[in-house]
């Protein structure tokens, strides 16, 4: 199951049903917390193919933002957003509403 | 604080400062020559206020209609709250301004509601967005009911008594690792407009986020606000105003008084006093305390200015 947000839990869970369960999530799937202001952790070394999940745990609201590389929509507390990166390189990403939170994604 | 002197030159403009910090009620305060002089508490100024001719306006701002969190669960309600303050006022001001952050998540609903509250007030408000207000996914709904008549992504500029109010966003097109932004058209235009201004017209700027460096470890300032300040130094009488920071913080730097306004929503820490500036959670006796408005009163003949503080409670 790669994409949480609210809207897209209904699909999500079906698409899960659907699919043998080895394949409905990649072992090696990764996460990113957003506690206080803060990524975490703050730089991530994935493989390419790799889907990474970041989820609001603030009671604010926040973004993860690569420029040209992808958006969230605003996650309020507790939404989450995935991205699977398959291309390798430096992802550096930031908080659109608060830029002073920064994070990377190591891709290889 | 009610031992403060009402006379000439009875405060240290140190004790002043230190007041300014840290008081837990509203202190009246007046401008002259560029340093403030507080005047008194909260009773007193409103008193020398609604005797006082000359021009009022009121500030409120981060109302965050929507919120809904632990730190305040209704936070429309304190908005309402602040209205009924302001409708109980002594002296009705003439107008207000709104530093924003008005809805938490740009929802319709939330600009609605917090439009039926603050309509409540019978005033003119003049608003500028705060990140807040600027989340929904075609960013239409600030715009539709707000940006009519602005420039750029909603700055414009008002004269009123005399003063001459100008409204910029820093919310818009953040660097990564930056502060708030301004950014080159916008400062083109300021400067613009400030062209041909007589150098004793007193200057108001508003914005959401402050245009000064209150603590850039939180995002608390503006990347490009020092050019904005530049092209103000040389009058005689500015005041900046913004909210974002939802607490009361003063400082002054020559003729340029800067100044944040409480939230009406819910507090945020003092600078690194907290782990984030996330809303912060404190008694339900105490809310109250730490939200509120601010008016602002200039009287033209004598020059100065005055800022009240005004919590909803206590």
């Amino acid at each position: 199951m790669k994409t949480l947000n609210r809207r897209d839990f209904g699909v999500a869970v079906i698409a899960a049903m659907l699919l043998p369960a080895t394949t409905a999530r990649a072992a090696d799937d990764m996460e990113v917390h957003i506690d206080n202001f803060v990524f975490q952790p703050a730089e991530l070394k994935i493989k390419t193919g790799t889907t990474v999940t970041w989820t609001n745990r603030d009671d604010i609201p926040h973004t993860v933002v690569s420029a040209g590389k992808f958006r969230s929509k605003t996650m309020d507390t507790d939404d989450k957003f995935s991205f699977t990166f398959t291309n390798a390189g430096d992802y550096k990403y930031f908080c659109s509403l608060h830029p002073h939170m920064t994070g990377m994604i190591k891709v290889e | 604080m009610s031992g403060h002197d009402h006379g000439d030159d009875g405060v240290s403009r140190r004790k002043v400062l230190e007041c300014m910090t840290w008081a837990g009620t509203g202190v009246l305060w007046t401008v002259t020559g560029g340093v403030p002089r507080s005047l008194g508490i909260i009773d007193s100024a409103q008193a020398a206020t609604a005797a006082a001719p000359g021009m009022t306006f009121l500030q409120i701002s981060d109302s965050h209609v929507g919120f809904d969190k632990p730190a305040n669960p209704n936070a429309l309600g304190t908005l309402e709250e602040a209205v009924n303050k302001i409708n109980a006022m002594p002296a009705k001001p003439s107008f207000m301004i709104h530093t924003g952050d008005i809805t938490h998540l740009s929802k319709a609903a939330e600009f609605d509601n917090a439009d039926r509250i603050i309509s409540q007030s019978k005033l003119d408000v003049h608003y500028v967005p705060g990140e807040h207000d600027f989340l929904d996914e075609e960013v239409k709904f600030y715009r539709e009911r707000y940006g009519r008549g602005t420039k750029g992504q909603g700055w414009y500029s008002f004269d009123a008594g005399g003063v001459h109010f100008i409204g910029l966003v820093n919310v818009v097109d953040l660097k990564a690792g930056g502060l708030g932004n301004l950014g080159a058209e916008q400062l083109a235009w300021l400067e613009d407009d400030l062209r041909g201004k007589s150098q004793s017209t007193p200057i108001v700027l508003f914005a959401h986020i402050p245009l000064w460096t209150v603590y850039p470890e939180w995002g608390w300032g503006t990347e490009d606000g020092g050019r904005a300040l530049e092209y103000v130094k040389g009058f005689g009488s500015v005041t900046v105003l913004n909210g974002h920071i939802h607490q009361v913080m003063q400082k002054v730097e020559g003729n340029v008084t800067f100044h944040t306004a409480r939230s009406t929503a819910f507090p945020q820490p003092a600078p690194g006093a907290a782990p984030s500036p996330g809303p912060m959670k404190v008694e339900d006796a105490k809310l109250r305390s730490m939200l509120g408005v601010a008016s602002v009163n200039f009287k033209q003949n004598e020059q100065r200015l005055a800022i009240i503080d005004t919590p909803l409670q206590g």
